[in-house]
């Protein structure tokens, strides 16, 4: 759960949250829990025709894995806004790894309240980065 | 080329519910270590009124009830084969829950190219407000079309 805000700072860098190897299975389950039908996911026929080596991650399987290293840290209601961009495809079979580190802490006129800014970040096992984006969290 | 017409269409009110067993299902799709989001009881004793959507379950809200009007594939006929997800971003208000009922409205907000056409960029902001005219969250995706 998370740190308490008063010791929180700038520099400090989120317990790195890893999870297990992305399968042919992990993406057919996804496909379907996430209603992302895109096909070059999930057939590799598809995606052969499409030009890909092979079927590749949904990106929002990484960004789903990047909140829950930020709701690990805070409670979800704490998360206000954040955003991704998408670097590179998440080939079969990678491992992600998720990473943030606190850039900023600051008051937040339009929110009231005092916010801490997040730079977070995938990576493959193959030190790819995948995603590479922002958070703002509160922390109060 | 995607007709730059689109830019400013706001599609039509889409309703969508948020079922228990979909976000169980997403949470086990994902691995979620967390069981808030897939005990109710887990979900209770933290504070929660039912199963939260997880931050990024709009995205699946919003594919689950696709537009007819600006819709990427079926309205601005954009081959599915040459899309990639350009970039990502979430603004959250009120949280979504299990059993909720939700509208979404989406606006094409912008296209544009770059590499003189080989890429085209399609951006889209949805907003879902919940069954009490609450406004819950808004996200914007940028979607990716390979010419080349």
């Amino acid at each position: 759960m998370a740190e308490h805000s008063c010791i929180v700072k700038v520099g400090d860098t989120l317990p790195e949250h890893v999870q297990s190897p992305i399968s042919r299975a992990t993406l057919a389950l996804f496909a379907g829990a996430s209603n992302d039908y895109v096909p070059l996911h999930i057939d590799s026929d598809f995606a052969k025709r499409a030009g890909m080596p092979d079927v590749f991650a949904h990106g929002m399987l990484s960004m789903a894995y990047l909140g829950q290293m930020l709701t690990t840290w805070v409670p979800q209601q704490r998360l206000r806004q954040w955003n991704v961009r998408f670097t590179a495809i998440t080939p079969l079979h990678a491992t992600v790894t998720c990473r943030a580190k606190v850039m900023e802490i600051f008051d937040s006129e339009s929110d009231g309240e005092r916010q801490a800014r997040l730079e977070i970040t995938a990576h493959t096992d193959q030190g790819v980065q995948t995603l590479a984006g922002e958070a703002i969290v509160s922390l109060e | 080329m995607i007709d730059r017409a689109y830019i400013g269409v706001v599609s039509e009110p889409r309703v969508i519910d948020v079922e228990k067993g979909q976000l169980k299902f997403f949470a086990r799709a994902t691995g979620t270590r967390d069981p808030i989001y897939f005990d109710e009881a887990a979900a209770g004793r933290a504070g929660h009124r039912a199963l939260p959507a997880p931050p990024t379950f709009l995205f699946s809200l919003g594919l689950g009830a696709p537009a007819k009007r600006g819709d990427l594939f079926t309205d601005m006929c954009i081959d599915v084969a040459r899309i990639l997800h350009g970039e990502q971003s979430f603004r959250y208000h009120q949280p979504i829950y299990a059993g909720d009922r939700i509208t979404l409205v989406t606006q094409t907000v912008d296209i544009f190219e770059k590499k003189g056409g080989a890429l085209e960029f399609v951006v889209q902001e949805t907003r879902a407000t919940n069954q009490h005219g609450e406004l819950c969250a808004s996200m914007r995706i940028v979607t990716v079309v390979r010419n080349g």
